[in-house]
């Protein structure tokens, strides 16, 4: 009962029962992360690359801590997008990386597409850590799993997604496992943050918070990058706090024990007032504990199901 | 294969000459370069010549094959000088032949910039010294595409150009273009747009809709080209300037054409193969090779390109041949360049429209020769009697595949390896030299 | 080929046995913890602490143990079972734990328990209880309590039925290509 598949790149191309071993099995390795020794021998002698393209701390140490607790051997590697700007050395790279014997490859680049092109070209496992404006994979699924164990289940709830989805990978990797797992999913945010033909995917769209929110069993906030400020999708963030910023009247129209998600760190006063945001800590670091787990669950899969 | 005897019979081909209205069985006489004669075909193998020969005749068995007048291809990349690890005048040129082209308009967005005569006569002069097929050089229309100062036609005309264009790097200014198409007047030469706004492309990298929001790919709106297909029709009434508007992609642009048209204005159009046959659901996988400007478009629009082409809004096919290496495609495709080469496949993929009913055989080769030659004023793509002897002949029916190995340009950036085709030019001869092309056996 | 080899009563008399046996060794059950290797030995686990508070009046804690990622053979099984929980809901330090499974064979199941076991806590000694010892050691491993020690050859396979897997009690052999995963 592996996973039937060489790599980790998107949640569009998973399969439902795909999605829920990964949960499952997250949570065996929940229970491990809970031990006085987190550490496991099941990795014992494989090599797990974190290969970031892009500046991360929280998903690399995420994967990285996650490599560790199964005892395989983690090596980090930050190649600066800059030198790979052109993507001319991008797979000498990765080939490089793998003629050391690399089993499974975590990438994360600037780029969309980049961990599938690798993946294609590479013998090791390749996870996607995040590409571009594309996916995001064990971010959502670490997201599901914290609503499955806060909710009970994911099936027919409101899960209302607020902000830049157009720019968020994130957003994109839980729309595609949210609605899969059965949930109503809406987007709401500046129609220049909504990307064309979303809808086709089976979300509902609206501009209103007010409207979206009303009845939500969970709300994702997504972090706005504050440099999108002035670049035509939004003219201030003052004028985005009035219009999308979480507040505890507009709070108060959702269901009652509402679940509020960030994949964090916040602005405060632009995503969500500062009183909202304070209730909403603890669920950051729940979700970032959570988060060790997940990808526990993804490197353990991916090297038990290889069949060779 | 260059051989060059006196005389050349082709015979028992069926003989398509939009040109001239003609499409029946016939046998083919080129003497010393030219048509000298089309004849009812003869019952009696060559009997009809060779009484008249006194030299060598190279005989050409053209039985259930396609005679018609060499290809011309208004769009093609040719890359030297400046880019000869894309694609040379010699690569380029056996890629054409290959293609059944015995022409080629080569773009002038090459290093330097195709802007002044001796660029141009560089191209002419590698063209005659190494090139196989006729070159026909495009010249800027600003000095360096750069979209600022018109470059000096009169010159790049007498040169040996036969258009101006600033494709790839369009012409934003609006005033530029309009002072641009007015000039052009003088030396009766068209000016190519290639309708791009820019701004709304910004760092666009496919067709903005469903399957870029998938890919998590910019988008490149459609409006990117219909915006500028507006514009330039506004200034081809107020100039009366003749414009040509380059690979059509886009239902809206079909429609602002056809409209144009009917209104008696001097516009021309063309579009390119894969406008025809692929929608952007093919860069699913993040496959650079079906990345180009302006990017492949929906099934909306791939209907209405096809109808264009159909009702005459669209009067020529042309290639947009644009050769990259492969570790240039290889980058993360949001890194990789616009472009993809398409003179060997797009007589082919063409033709499976006239089996999808499209458009008649006899139409299709219009498109590709008729129609290129009136655009540029040229009196080529027609077999009169006296014309200089740029022949196709191509086997209708014979299946292949696209494989690297048998591409004869120097780069390999097709969306099609791996498909199969129908139909292929079998010989083409240019100005009455025989080229019999060949594939790997294997 | 199927051969019956302990029925349901004499799995009942087999477990009362080994009760009475870790109960005599240990001086009482006041110090013992039993912990069923997943999935069978979890249930005669449980099975047990029912007979020795049946017998002592007081039921030892029972915790349940998943060696899947203790295992030597993940990379090269095609598939293996799916990953459970492991729940030891008891202290084990200073308890004597009685490792419980259905069917000793190699011994690479009990190595993967006890090294999983000792990186959950430090118990003061581990013991083995097994409900068929068929043979074939792999590795230096001997059970404390053993319900039948069952000679067999290598092809054979030997499958513990349980009620709480909705089967009727019972052990049975097979015959026939392909040998079971017990270790």
């Amino acid at each position: 009962m592996g996973l039937k598949r060489k790599d980790i790149l998107t949640i569009a191309e998973m399969e439902k029962e795909e999605i829920d071993l990964i949960l499952q099995t997250a949570e065996s390795f929940k229970e491990v992360s809970q031990r006085d020794i987190k550490k496991v021998p099941t990795l014992r002698g494989k090599t797990v690359v974190n290969l970031f393209f892009e500046p991360s701390t929280r998903t690399r140490t995420s994967f990285e801590l996650a490599g560790k607790r199964l005892s395989a051997d983690v090596v980090n590697i930050s190649a600066s997008s800059s030198s790979t700007v052109k993507g001319e050395t991008l797979l000498d790279t990765a080939r490089n990386i793998e003629a050391m014997q690399s089993d499974i490859m975590i990438v994360r680049h600037a780029s969309s597409g980049v961990p599938a092109l690798l993946a294609r070209h590479l013998k090791s496992s390749v996870i996607n850590a995040g590409d571009g404006l594309h996916e995001h994979p064990s971010q959502a699924l670490l997201d599901l799993f914290t609503i499955k164990e806060k909710k009970g289940t994911v099936e027919g709830l409101k899960v209302v997604i607020v902000g830049d989805i157009l720019h968020s990978r994130v957003a994109h990797s839980d729309i595609r496992g949210l609605l899969k797992l059965g949930a109503e999913v809406q987007l709401v945010g500046p129609p220049p943050m909504i990307p064309k033909g979303i809808e086709e995917w089976g979300v509902s769209v609206r501009y209103r918070m007010e409207e979206a929110i009303k009845g939500a069993d969970v709300i994702i906030l997504l972090r706005l990058q504050l440099e999108r400020q002035g670049c035509g999708y939004f003219p201030t963030l003052r004028e985005y706090a009035h219009l999308y910023g979480l507040n505890r009247s507009r709070l108060s129209l959702a269901e009652k024990g509402v679940l509020i998600l960030h994949p964090g760190p916040i602005n405060r006063g632009v995503e969500v007032t500062s009183d909202v945001a304070d209730g909403l800590s603890s669920m950051i670091l729940e979700q970032v504990t959570n988060g060790v787990a997940v990808r526990m669950a993804l490197l353990f899969l991916l090297a038990g199901g290889k069949n060779d | 294969m260059t051989e060059r005897p006196t005389r050349i019979l082709i015979q028992g081909g069926r003989i398509i000459d939009p040109a001239h209205g003609k499409d029946a069985l016939g046998d083919l006489l080129i003497e010393d370069g030219i048509i000298r004669e089309i004849m009812p075909p003869d019952e009696k193998e060559g009997s009809a010549v060779s009484e008249a020969s006194n030299g060598e005749t190279h005989h050409i068995n053209a039985r259930g094959m396609v005679v018609v007048p060499g290809l011309i291809d208004l769009h093609t990349h040719m890359r030297e000088p400046g880019f000869e690890y894309k694609e040379t005048v010699a690569t380029a040129t056996a890629s054409a032949a290959a293609g059944g082209f015995t022409t080629v308009c080569c773009m002038p967005n090459t290093n330097p910039v195709n802007d002044n005569q001796s660029v141009t006569e560089l191209i002419l002069e590698k063209a005659k010294t190494q090139g196989i097929v006729h070159v026909l050089p495009i010249g800027a229309i600003t000095k360096g595409s750069r979209g600022e100062e018109l470059a000096e036609m009169g010159e790049l005309v007498s040169a040996g150009c036969v258009a101006v264009s600033d494709d790839g790097l369009p012409v934003m200014n609006s005033e530029v273009m309009r002072r641009a198409m007015e000039y052009a007047k003088i030396f009766d030469i068209p000016v190519i747009d290639h309708c791009e706004d820019l701004n709304l492309t910004a760092d666009g990298v496919i067709f903005e809709g469903a399957v870029s929001t998938s890919l998590g790919l910019k988008g490149i709106p459609a409006a990117s080209e219909t915006v500028m297909v507006a514009r330039d029709i506004a200034l081809a009434e107020l100039t009366g300037g003749r414009v040509h508007l380059a690979h059509i992609s886009t239902a809206g642009s079909v429609r602002l054409i056809r409209e144009a048209k009917r209104r008696g204005l001097p516009i021309t159009a063309e579009t390119c193969p894969h406008y025809l046959v692929l929608t952007d659901e093919r860069v699913m996988g993040f496959d650079a090779n079906a990345k180009m400007k302006p990017p492949l478009a929906t099934s909306q629009d791939l209907e209405e390109v096809r109808t264009g082409l159909t009702d005459g809004t669209l009067d020529a096919i042309a290639t947009d041949h644009a050769p990259h290496a492969s570790e240039e495609k290889n980058r993360a495709i949001d890194h990789a360049p616009f472009g993809i080469i398409g003179l060997e496949t797009a007589l082919s993929l063409s033709m499976s429209l006239v089996d999808g009913g499209f458009l008649t055989l006899s139409e299709l080769i219009g498109k590709m020769t008729e129609q290129p030659a009136r655009i540029l004023g040229k009196k080529i793509g027609r077999l009169g009697i006296g014309d200089i002897a740029d022949v196709t002949i191509i086997d209708p029916n014979v299946e292949w595949q696209v494989s690297e190995s048998d591409i004869k340009s120097k780069s390999k950036n097709s969306p099609f390896l791996g498909w199969n085709m129908k139909g292929r030019a079998r010989t083409v001869i240019v100005a009455g030299k025989v080229i019999e092309n060949k594939w790997g056996e294997s | 080929m199927e051969i019956v080899i302990l029925n349901k009563i004499e799995i009942s008399r087999a477990l009362t046995r080994i009760a009475h046996e870790i109960i005599e060794r240990n001086k009482g059950a006041g110090q013992v913890g039993l912990v069923g290797i997943r999935t069978g030995g979890v249930y005669l686990a449980g099975r047990l602490a029912k007979k020795i508070s049946d017998i002592e009046g007081d039921s030892p804690p029972v915790g349940a143990l998943d060696i899947t990622l203790y295992r030597d053979d993940l990379a090269t099984k095609k598939e293996y079972p799916a990953l459970k929980k492991t729940e030891i809901p008891f202290d084990m330090s200073d308890l004597k734990l009685v490792l419980v499974d259905d069917v000793l064979f190699t011994g690479r199941t009990i190595r993967a328990a006890m090294d999983s076991l000792i990186d959950l806590g430090r118990p003061r000694e581990i013991q083995l209880a097994v409900l068929i010892d068929r043979g074939h050691r792999e590795l230096p491993i001997r059970a404390d309590y053993v319900g039948k020690n069952l000679p067999t050859s290598i092809e054979e396979k030997v499958v513990v039925l349980l009620t709480e897997n909705g089967e009727e009690d019972r052990v049975v052999l097979r015959r026939g290509p392909g040998n079971g995963d017990q270790g």
